[in-house]
């Protein structure tokens, strides 16, 4: 390419028609940088998504796109990245459709470590069903199915990723455009499933109910910011940190300023850590939590095949069977 | 019968425990006729269990084999002889047989126990039950055993090479050679020495206990004629592996690689393993999480310009539904095979039918067409999956090609085709204009409305599907009430316009007019066409069933009756009678069994009777 792309290069003709106010525009938006600063082919790269409010994504990003059926995106992005490698898939996913109807597929493409790079859509609610409670609900949501409130547990994608073998998982938040920024540039780096959970505020159905930890002026008192190899320190300027409690085997926040040295220091190849990162409450971790490179599937596929999936031979070459006889 | 019998045909049937081995000394008995230059059909049928309990009826497993002069179309109807490996088999065989029959038994395995567990009351042996036929009571497992007792094998293991000295015994009683079913075993046993020299040794000891038994016994060696085939160079081969090569065929006449997506189902699973085998050939195998995820990833890699094909069964079909859809919409190419069994919901997983055909033709949400094929034998696998293929990229939409579990194991010789005498498979080029990428990707050819297959990689070429309605130029979603009819008026169309490519409806043998014609689909081509001709009836066979040939009406409309025997409840019969003018007579039979020819010959016979 001679020219360098731009976010606008991104976006295509069509309207985009999700609610005044969701949080999927800002995401788009990230998305749509993220992809010219790292340098994306729009040729090279397809976006693959399911069914739902986040599904209409590929619809918005001028690159080739598919818009497929609920929750199996993975599957289909699955087949799409065993015919051509060399092509960057992406899958948009929301809640309901990674962790409900397509669990199953979400759950295989991670553990094979297909190279797709998953976003997650997580609002913890069904928007494009006008607002029914979805897998990732808290307990006690009030919604159309459930005047009453949820009972069911909900599911936390990123201890059902680490269950499923993931190889990284990272998490942003809507309207962070600096974390955003440097989550997808991450994602988009790893071979292998990147999954990315990105807490996205329905403002229909789930307003705020992120707020806790989003709301910018708490912004640094809530939220854990993890970079490989540096200290986990948040709060008002980096006073607080996370450490170990050995009595109790789980993370804690301490005073970063008296004791400096319990203060853990982020290795995202450490899945222990990760999963009680993943548990944290307030501050939420966000970045990346995980990482732990391995084989891409795509490339176990072809280097098992014995000829790469090329055509090395003719039908002519198998057709007459372990024995044949002439009849004359 | 008599000793050194000459006859036309011969049907036998192997029967024994799940255990025994009866499929693979089957198979090899297979093997040994083609090279002796017979005719044959075989019918594997065997139980949904792996290993069912020992010595009982729902455990047995049988191989029904029909040889000879030909043309042989099918299994054959009353086995002729009969091995039965215990009283299980003899007792579920027996029915089957017409008197007289030949009925070879083991002795050594009619204990008390397993005469109680095949419910025999008393022994069939002794208390008349065999008195109409003729008996060879061999102890095949004590003879076995002695024969192999110098490799110093455990009882089981010894045990385990009874099947050959059965075989063994067969290929004496048909004159057959030793060789080739000897070095099959050196082949395949090489790795382990001792079994395979105890297996070789009871091969030939069994061939030895036939011309000794001769002397004393009935068991007496049958002449055969070689089969009038056409000139060429033939193999025997099964629905599977001729599906699998020709799936393969296709990608190579198309120049493109396959993807092949599947999830393990009865009886579909054989075509992922053939084509397992054919990876060089470019074609991928890709065992999917679930049946849904097979056909998305196929169609994920149809959108990356493969081939993309995917298997099952009818349970696994239902679950593939949506996706289908899904490819309609998109108007992608794939191929889905269905390999019918019984059914409603689990049903009878290794027994066949053919009751999937208004699945196939009708089983989706919304007026969603797809073109569906039907495979007859188990040769014509190889050139219906080369059809379907071809449909699929020309027309740009799926295709279902029903097959059934008869036929995914079913052997017959076949003569072996030159590819080079097939036409290439040509795909839609993209447009050379000044469109947009999105109108680009949906323009269409005027005849077979399929568009342009433009695949993520093409660069500038970026554009958006999806299961959405869209907009019939622009490929953009559109909810205009107008351009949904035109959308849905085009998925129709272009399923009708397949009608176009695929060549008249032919007659397979008898006059194109008269009192009564028979009309078939699917794997019961082998005993239609020999009832229509024992009975000098016509015969149209259907290879096409969505949509049907264009003629088809018209010359259905020459015949006084139209005769349909389907293994369904009359599902053709409703296609036709909802499609063309006709009232046809169905002839329904749904036991998991293949039609007999005699059961054909009689409904011919008693509808003849009451029209004239």
């Amino acid at each position: 390419m001679t020219d360098k792309l731009t976010a606008k290069d991104f976006a295509t003709s069509q309207e985009v028609r999700w609610c005044p106010g969701c949080g999927d525009y800002a995401i788009l938006k990230s998305v749509q940088k993220a992809l010219a600063e790292n340098g994306a082919d729009p040729s090279n790269t397809a976006f693959v998504s399911g069914i739902g409010c986040a599904a209409r994504f590929p619809y918005y990003v001028n690159t080739y796109g598919f818009h497929t059926i609920h929750g199996r995106a993975p599957a289909i992005a699955t087949g799409l990245k065993l015919a051509k490698p060399e092509l960057d898939v992406w899958v948009v996913t929301g809640d309901g459709d990674s962790m409900s109807i397509g669990g199953n597929h979400m759950m295989h493409a991670l553990r094979r470590n297909v190279g797709l790079k998953i976003l997650l859509f997580n609002n913890e609610i069904y928007g494009l069903t006008k607002g029914q409670f979805s897998p990732t609900s808290r307990i006690g949501t009030k919604s159309p199915s459930s005047p009453k409130g949820s009972v069911d547990t909900p599911v936390s994608p990123g201890q059902f990723a680490m269950g499923c073998g993931a190889r990284f998982f990272a998490r942003g938040v809507d309207t962070d455009k600096v974390g955003m920024s440097d989550v997808l540039r991450q994602a988009h780096a790893f071979v292998g499933t990147s999954l990315v959970e990105i807490f996205q505020n329905c403002i229909v159905y789930n307003e705020d109910v992120f707020a806790n930890f989003t709301e910018r002026r708490n912004a640094a008192n809530t939220q854990l910011h993890l970079k490989h190899g540096e200290p986990m320190l948040f709060g008002e300027d980096n006073g607080s940190g996370i450490s170990f409690n050995q009595d109790t085997w789980s993370l804690e926040v301490v005073d970063a300023s008296t004791s400096p040295d319990e203060v853990l220091v982020h290795d995202e190849g450490n899945a222990i850590v990760a999963r009680m990162l993943i548990d944290l409450h307030l501050p939420v971790a966000l970045g990346v939590i995980y990482r732990q490179p391995a084989v891409s599937y795509e490339d176990s596929f072809y280097g098992h095949h014995p000829s790469r999936m090329e055509r090395k031979k003719s039908v002519r070459d198998f057709i007459k069977g372990p024995s044949s006889w002439t009849v004359k | 019968m008599n000793k050194n019998n000459d006859v036309e045909s011969i049907v036998i049937r192997l029967a024994g425990d799940s255990g025994d081995g009866i499929q693979l000394m089957g198979s090899q008995f297979a093997v040994s006729t083609a090279l002796a230059g017979a005719d044959f059909a075989t019918f594997p049928d065997y139980p949904a269990e792996i290993r069912a309990p020992i010595g009982t009826t729902f455990g047995v497993s049988a191989y029904q084999i029909n040889l000879g002069g030909g043309p042989i179309t099918t299994p054959g109807d009353a086995p002729e002889v009969l091995v039965a490996f215990n009283p299980a088999a003899l007792k579920v065989s027996l029915p089957m047989l017409d008197k007289g029959a030949l009925v070879v038994i083991n002795n050594d395995t009619f204990t008390d126990r397993n005469l109680a567990k095949a419910g025999y009351d008393s022994d069939p042996r002794e208390d008349g039950t065999l008195n109409d036929y003729q008996v060879v009571a061999a102890d095949i497992s004590h003879l076995n055993l002695e024969t192999v007792k110098e490799f110093g094998l455990s009882k089981s293991e010894g045990g385990r090479c009874k099947n050959f000295y059965a075989l063994g015994m067969l290929l004496w009683m048909f004159g057959r050679e030793l060789g080739p079913v000897e070095e099959w075993i050196k082949r395949r046993l090489a790795s382990s020495p001792i079994m395979r020299d105890a297996n070789v040794k009871a091969l030939h000891a069994g061939h030895a206990f036939g011309e000794t038994a001769e002397l004393s016994a009935n068991l007496a060696q049958i002449n055969l004629p070689t089969a009038e085939m056409e000139p060429g160079e033939y193999r025997s081969i099964t629905g599977a592996e001729a599906l699998a090569l020709g799936i393969a065929a296709a990608g190579e006449l198309a120049d493109r690689q396959v993807m092949f997506c599947s999830y393990p189902i009865t009886p579909a699973s054989p075509l992922l393993h053939r084509l397992a085998h054919l990876a060089e050939l470019g074609v991928g195998t890709f065992q999917a999480e679930d049946e849904i995820a097979s056909i998305c990833a196929a169609i994920g890699a149809s959108y990356g310009g493969m081939i993309g094909v995917t298997s099952s069964s009818g349970p696994g079909i239902a679950l593939k539904t949506e996706a289908m859809g899904l490819a309609v919409s998109a108007e992608l190419p794939l191929v889905i095979v269905n390999w019918q069994r019984g059914g409603p919901s689990t049903g009878l997983p290794t027994k066949t039918e053919q009751s999937d055909l208004y699945q196939a033709v009708y089983g989706r949400n919304a007026d969603t067409p797809i073109p569906v094929l039907s495979a007859s034998t188990s040769g014509e696998c190889f050139d219906m999956a080369i059809e379907a293929t071809r449909i699929a990229l020309r027309h740009m939409t799926p295709v279902i090609l029903l097959a059934d579990g008869y036929l995914s194991n079913a052997a017959e010789p076949w003569r072996i085709p030159d590819i080079s005498h097939y036409d290439p498979i040509i795909t839609n080029p993209v447009p050379d204009n000044d469109d947009s990428a999105q109108r680009k990707a949906f323009t269409r050819d005027p005849k077979t409305h399929g568009r342009a297959w433009v695949t993520p990689g093409m660069p500038g070429l970026m554009h958006r599907i999806g299961g959405l309605e869209k907009d019939i130029e622009s490929g953009h979603i559109s909810y205009d009430p107008a351009n949904h009819q035109r959308m849905t008026d085009l998925r129709t169309a272009k399923v009708d316009a397949v009608a176009d490519f695929i060549g008249e409806q032919a007659i397979e043998h008898g006059p194109d007019s008269g009192d009564l014609v028979v009309v078939g689909w699917g794997s019961t081509y082998g005993p239609i066409y020999q009832a229509t001709r024992k009975t000098d009836t016509s015969f149209i066979h259907l290879r096409h069933l969505n949509p049907l040939p264009r003629n088809l009406g018209k010359l259905l409309a020459r015949f006084d009756k139209v005769l349909v025997p389907e293994m369904n409840d009359g599902q053709l019969t409703t296609l036709l009678r909802a499609s063309l003018s006709v009232e046809p007579v169905p002839f329904n039979k749904v036991t998991g069994q293949p039609f007999l020819i005699r059961e054909l010959v009689d409904k011919i016979e008693s509808l003849r009777g009451a029209s004239s």
